[in-house]
């Protein structure tokens, strides 16, 4: 589903140059729960970004569905993006001024051959799917943390994407909040056979998924399957 | 999408009070001053009572006499000539010749009223469509008789008759005594061409239709069969000229005189050395100024959005993780910024109707009746749309630059 080729990522500024990642090679099959973990500053985030085609490597190739992504233009990368890709992020990032409905149907906005009222439609269901169908007309303040994040994830599957890259999902959660959420995207995962890459800095939640890819200075260190709480290395 | 994009920019209106009202004054205030003046320009050129069909009026109001190495004399044309050559021109329907407003002097109760007094034909009431309140127009016998009856307007009618009625009783202006047999709405002081207090018939003036010299006090007011007419009538006026006896023809006399919209004729008076017609050049300032108006404004608002990309960096964040496009990210803010633009419209028309009842009410332009007409409203709505993208272009285009990682950072670049 999705192969890294020797990524490499340098942040230049005029004085430094900051290895973010060097010589990564990562591939994703389709359907598997992959987490990654690392310390803060590992380069995960930037891993995940590269992967979701928000940002470019600076040297090294993604591909995307067998699609090798190079030299994309702005608006083929945004198309792909929509079509393949849903993100969760650490801080939900709903917008504030819009509905939960609102928030979940943004993704289709973006694709004209959805109408106004399929949309809506969709977004509902992504709601039921996470538990959420009472508060479609709430807005993201009138939730806890828990809530807004299965909002997120609902507007990160209504689009039906083959891959949800999560970054840290849980990190702003309770445990039981933090379970809840994992056991939505364990059902995603299980149920409708969505790839999906999480990066966590908890080890419990990374224990639940099919494979665990350890980073450490921009380096990828381990890689090991997950069997009942046991890694084997792969 | 529409509908959420309008909804996403009516919450971050109401999320700032303070930037809104600040963006909705400049926006409002600016539109405002561009309405009066777009008022006032409708109301002096636009097809407005009684020159309701400009597209078919043409009007002669200057001749201009040049002698060769000698001196220049412009100023209305003379009856003698409008009548031997403008009243015979084959192209137009027909040709009124009218004299320019004069003043006289009127006695009532001991109180002087100083009117403006107009000498007319009779195909002067055909051309133009003066709204009649009591009465009609001298007829044609009445002209050929030099009967001395008058059409006045309404002002003058509340002032010299009170509640008494005019129809049938008598004026005196300069101890000469009219008949009044219509009353029509007052025309504002700005229509040249046909503005007075009263109205009477031009064979009481008589004493001018023999004078030969071409320069005089008249204005010809022609009308075309259709607008298509016009450049025919332009052109049969301009071989006509050349046929023109000239007054001193040994000493090559040019002659230039043209027959003119009202607006052409003031961009041809102030902007032109009087043969081309300098309405090119009117239009390219009334536009330059319009968006030099604006461009402060502009700038202002510029700014304001620009300080608000940052606290919607996270939005666009999510937006472009989703799949907008930059292109997409500039519509949105485009769409965004013409609604606070329309909004500042609203708000700049209920100003501009409260500034223009003002003015009405001033008497700083004598029998004004500016309103906001469909015209207008439509010249708004332009304003407001060039308003909203000269404001929204460059902030929309730096926040569709916004990279999705650091928008989602919080914006940092």
């Amino acid at each position: 589903m999705i192969t890294l080729s020797n990524i490499e990522k340098v942040y230049q500024t005029k004085s430094i140059e900051t290895v973010a990642l060097q010589h990564v090679n990562l591939r994703v099959p389709k359907g598997e729960f992959l987490s990654i973990m690392g310390p803060s500053g590992c380069g995960k985030s930037t891993l995940l970004n590269i992967m979701g085609l928000l940002d470019v490597p600076s040297q090294g190739v993604v591909e995307i569905d067998g699609q090798a992504i190079t030299s994309y233009k702005d608006k083929e990368l945004a198309h792909i993006r929509n079509e393949k890709i849903g993100f969760v992020f650490q801080s939900y990032h709903l917008v504030n001024d819009l509905s939960v409905l609102d928030n979940v149907e943004l993704p289709l906005l973006y694709r004209s051959s959805v109408s106004a009222s399929d949309r809506t439609k969709l977004a509902k269901t992504a709601l039921e799917k996470v538990g959420l169908s009472a508060r479609t007309k709430h807005f993201p303040a009138q939730l806890s943390g828990g809530q807004r994040q299965r909002v997120a994830i609902a507007r990160a599957l209504i689009g039906q994407p083959q891959i949800i890259l999560a970054d840290e999902p849980t990190g702003n959660l309770d445990s039981v909040m933090g379970e809840e959420i994992m056991n939505i995207l364990l059902d995603l995962n299980r149920q409708d056979g969505t790839t999906i890459v999480m990066v966590t800095h908890d080890e419990n939640m990374a224990q639940k998924t099919e494979r665990l890819v350890r980073f450490f200075d921009g380096q990828q260190v381990s890689d090991a399957k997950v069997f009942a709480n046991n890694l084997q290395q792969v | 999408m529409l509908k959420n994009y309008l909804k996403i920019a009516w919450k971050v209106l109401l999320r700032r009070k303070f930037f809104t009202f600040i963006s909705l004054f400049g926006i409002s205030f600016t539109l405002m001053v561009l309405m009066v003046a777009s008022s006032l320009f409708d109301h002096t050129f636009g097809p407005q009572m009684p020159e309701r069909d400009t597209d078919k009026l043409l009007f002669v109001n200057m001749m201009r006499e040049q002698i060769k190495d000698s001196y220049t004399s412009s100023g209305p044309p003379s009856y003698y000539f409008l009548d031997r050559h403008v009243r015979t021109l084959k192209t137009p329907e027909q040709v009124s010749i009218n004299s320019v407003p004069s003043q006289v002097n009127s006695y009532i109760n001991n109180r002087k009223l100083a009117l403006e007094i107009k000498y007319t034909d009779q195909k002067f009431w055909d051309i133009l469509k003066f709204n009649f309140l009591e009465g009609s127009a001298f007829s044609r016998p009445d002209v050929e008789s030099a009967n001395r009856m008058a059409v006045i307007n309404e002002h003058t009618r509340n002032q010299y008759f009170g509640d008494a009625p005019a129809i049938g009783n008598y004026i005196e202006v300069d101890q000469v005594k009219y008949k009044v047999v219509g009353v029509v709405e007052d025309v504002p002081v700005l229509r040249v061409h046909s503005y007075a207090d009263m109205w009477v018939p031009i064979t009481l003036k008589s004493q001018d239709f023999n004078k030969p010299g071409l320069r005089g006090f008249y204005f010809a007011t022609i009308m075309a069969r259709n607008a298509s007419d016009i450049p025919a009538i332009k052109k049969e006026y301009a071989q006509m000229l050349q046929t023109v006896e000239r007054q001193q023809p040994e000493k090559g006399t040019l002659l230039t005189s043209y027959p003119d919209t009202f607006l052409e004729s003031i961009a041809r008076t102030f902007l032109s050395n009087g043969t081309t017609s300098g309405l090119p050049k009117l239009y390219a300032i009334l536009v330059a100024l319009s968006l030099l108006f604006m461009l402060l404004p502009a700038i202002n608002l510029v700014n304001i959005n620009i300080s608000r990309i940052m606290e919607r960096s996270s939005e666009i964040g999510v937006r472009k993780a989703f799949g907008a496009s930059s292109s997409t990210i500039i519509g949105q803010f485009l769409v965004e910024n013409v609604f606070l633009t329309l909004l500042g419209g609203l708000l700049g028309f209920a100003l501009s109707a409260l500034v223009l009842s003002l003015i009405n009410d001033s008497g700083l332009i004598a029998y004004a009746n500016l309103g906001l007409n469909l015209r207008v409203f439509a010249l708004g709505l332009l304003f407001c749309l060039i308003f909203g993208l000269i404001s929204g272009v460059y902030p929309a285009y730096k926040m569709s630059r916004l990279h999705a990682v650091e928008a989602l950072r919080g914006g940092t670049k």
